[in-house]
């Protein structure tokens, strides 16, 4: 897969430091993430400005700097930039999970909701809401484990060596019907108040959001981010040329493979863990950033920045969409990736990579 | 069930032949130059044998269920109104029955001849999303437009099952189109549908509690009147899908050759989706959507029968039923006093069997 145009010319700018270190970039790729992230900043400070208290972004930004009246500071920082930071962080988890999830399974379409990890941490969930009753730290505890037992599931019914490409989008959808089916099991044994509240859990929702709910999913991006970019961007590249042509190159293919995958999964996982299983933002994140900067390769800082702006700004728009409703986030991204995989279905299927 | 010679001809043919099956994605054709024509009176017998099966599961779920019947006491209250066990029989365990006889063969069918319209073994209204796209109109209706009986969604379900089905094709049908790449085509869509579904049942906490219990697929809340709407919708869909048996083998050879053997190829793909979308809008309108039976009916049937759709798809008119049934019926049993849904059942059946037919090395060679 990994198309790209083969008319273009990737073009690399190269910083050499006197120490004799060397870094290779492409500049339209860090023009995009920037691009990126500046959009994704930019909705943040117009989200945290609205609502039932408005306030210009100017005063926005001021508070965030520290120098806002005690009451603005109030509400910037204790009950709104919680839920941005937490948007931010649930976006660009799920941005880089997808690019890490598409770029091994080489098909566009290999996100973590079809290959069902977000079932997974359905699972989890409803298990805790169903089962136990518990709180909100429990439901993200189970979404976390629902997940990464799903990643281990998947992983090892996808069988030795079977974690390339197609078995593990197989075994991935195998699994993802069955687990749906144990989340509907799941649904009909709640009583309708807890059934409510998991089925607006299971659509993906940053209402209410504080530190608490922010921090896991922003420490494993602190951690894993750098590890993902830095260590694996490179092997990830080579395997998208196939197996065969990565283990010539020298990439410790299984290896490589697992780490990307146990990072992808954690992302996944934790993201479900703090805003529930947001739909689509992992598919279309990375096709979008890498229609953008033009380039073929995994292209993980402009997917992740990709998501953070994408998540922000459906949660925008899902504040918006209905006066005197407010939507959970997942709805709009339900609806518009939809509408963009229907697309996507339609034109990828003539160059064939579907 | 095979006579002595049938299995004579197939240890003899089980040589080369066989591995030349193994090579690719084999077609029905080559799997049929390879398989030994087994004799149609053995196919007739093992038929036959599917009917006495379905029988006995028929039985079952009349007479399984919180007040346990013996068959004879079944019997008695299927023709005896003034039986003790008449109301039970009639008022719960026949609606439920026949609507998961009906929904069965439906499902089934659909696919058999999704399998081989789109000559992917992994191919199943459910996984392929046209369950979904009947859900989600299902859904619709019952949410937006205040639609609650099954006459009034079954047309949405049809709708919601044929746009489904239609752009499926246009995406993953056709040359080129990988079982990998149309069962990920697919469940893309379900994820959409779903998500949708979601949606509205968030937006609607009303409908909500009707609609949890549906959206799992289930047989337990059969009426009789839903059972009489449905039938006609699903007599044409098998009436249908039989007609396609012949062009649709012809068609597995390629189209070309099809074209050459007289068959009309556009015009057999046209009736195979108007078919599929009557068979799995009828299922998912009347016991919401049911994976895995359109997958694994058709993977035994043609273990048993060898791939030509003349006899697979009248035995998976019979299996398909009793698979349904049977799983309804276990579901019946398994977590008494409450039951297990039927599509739970066949998830948890069916999932796994799914996984085998990944893993196995002939299921990798049709998924590269």
């Amino acid at each position: 897969m990994s198309g790209g145009d083969p008319g273009r010319t990737q073009r690399f700018a190269v910083v050499r430091t006197p120490g004799g270190l060397s870094f290779r970039f492409r500049p339209r790729a860090l023009a995009v993430s920037a691009v990126c992230l500046l959009v994704a900043l930019g909705l943040g400070v117009v989200l945290i400005g609205s609502g039932d208290f408005p306030m210009a972004p100017a005063d926005v930004v001021r508070t965030l700097a520290g120098r806002g009246s005690p009451a603005d500071s109030l509400i910037v920082n204790e009950i709104r930039l919680p839920r941005v930071a937490a948007g931010l962080a649930v976006g660009a988890a799920l941005g880089l999970a997808g690019a890490i999830f598409q770029s091994l399974v080489r098909n566009p379409l290999g996100s973590p909701d079809i290959l069902g990890f977000t079932q997974g941490a359905a699972t989890g969930v409803l298990a805790v809401i169903v089962l136990a009753g518990g709180g909100s730290a429990a439901v993200a505890s189970g979404a976390a484990a629902g997940g990464i037992a799903t990643g281990l599931l998947v992983y090892a019914a996808a069988g030795r060596g079977g974690a390339h490409g197609q078995r593990l989008v197989l075994v991935g959808i195998g699994v993802a019907a069955i687990l749906t089916g144990v989340n509907g099991y799941l649904l009909t044994q709640a009583d309708i108040i807890d059934a409510a509240r998991a089925v607006l859990w299971l659509t993906g929702s940053l209402d209410g959001r504080d530190w608490a709910d922010a921090a896991p999913v922003l420490a494993a991006l602190a951690v894993l981010g750098p590890l993902v970019l830095v260590g694996c961007g490179r092997a990830l590249r080579m395997l998208e040329m196939g197996d065969d042509a990565a283990h010539g190159l020298g990439v410790p293919i299984a290896r490589a493979r697992l780490i990307m995958l146990a990072a992808a999964v954690l992302l996944t996982s934790l993201a479900a863990a703090a805003a529930g299983p947001v739909s689509f933002v992992a598919l279309t994140a990375p096709q979008l950033a890498r229609r953008l900067t033009r380039t073929t390769g995994p292209n993980l800082l402009p997917a992740a920045c990709m998501g953070a702006a994408l998540l922000v700004a459906a949660d925008w728009a899902a504040q918006r969409a209905f006066p005197g409703h407010q939507l959970p986030v997942g709805v709009v991204t339900g609806l518009l990736g939809g509408g963009y995989l229907v697309w996507l279905l339609v034109t990828e299927r003539r160059t064939g990579r579907i | 069930m095979p006579s002595t010679r049938s299995t004579q001809a197939e240890a003899d043919a089980s040589g080369p032949p066989r591995a030349r099956r193994t090579g690719g994605p084999a077609p029905a054709s080559g799997a049929r130059a390879a398989r030994p024509v087994r004799s149609r009176s053995a196919r007739a017998a093992g038929l036959a044998g599917a009917l006495l099966l379905l029988l006995a599961v028929l039985v079952l779920s009349l007479a399984v269920g919180a007040k346990p019947l013996s068959p004879a006491e079944a019997w008695d209250g299927l023709v005896h109104s003034g039986s003790g066990s008449h109301t039970v029989v009639h008022q719960m365990r026949l609606p439920r029955t026949l609507l998961g006889l009906l929904a069965g063969v439906a499902l089934g069918l659909a696919g058999a001849v999704m399998q081989a319209l789109t000559r992917n073994p992994l191919a199943d209204p459910g996984l392929l999303g046209i369950n979904a796209g009947a859900s989600a109109a299902v859904v619709s209706a019952i949410s937006f437009a205040g639609i609650s009986s099954f006459a009034g969604f079954v047309w949405f379900a049809f709708a919601g099952a044929g746009v489904v089905a239609v752009l499926l094709y246009a995406v993953g049908g056709g040359h080129g189109a990988t079982p990998a790449r149309l069962a990920l085509a697919g469940s893309a869509l379900n994820a959409a549908l779903f998500s949708y579904v979601n949606a509205v049942q968030l937006l609607d906490t009303a409908s909500l509690d009707r609609m949890r219990f549906w959206t799992v697929g289930s047989l337990g809340a059969a009426q009789p009147s839903t059972v009489v709407r449905v039938a006609p919708f699903v007599a044409a869909g098998l009436v249908l899908a039989l007609l396609l048996a012949r062009p649709l083998n012809a068609m597995a050879m390629g189209e070309d050759a099809a074209r050459s053997l007289g068959a009309r190829p556009g015009r057999a793909r046209i009736a195979a989706i108007a078919a599929v979308t009557l068979l799995c809008g009828s299922a998912t309108a009347a016991c919401g959507p049911v994976v895995f039976v359109g997958l694994m009916v058709p993977h035994l049937v043609r273990a048993l029968t060898g791939p030509d759709l003349r006899w697979l798809l009248p035995y998976c008119a019979v299996l398909s039923p009793a698979l349904m049934l049977g799983a309804d019926v276990l579901g019946r049993v398994l977590v008494r006093p409450s039951e297990l849904q039927v599509g739970i059942v066949m998830v948890v059946l069916g999932g796994p069997v799914f996984l085998y037919f990944v893993r196995r090395p002939r299921g990798r060679a049709a998924a590269a």
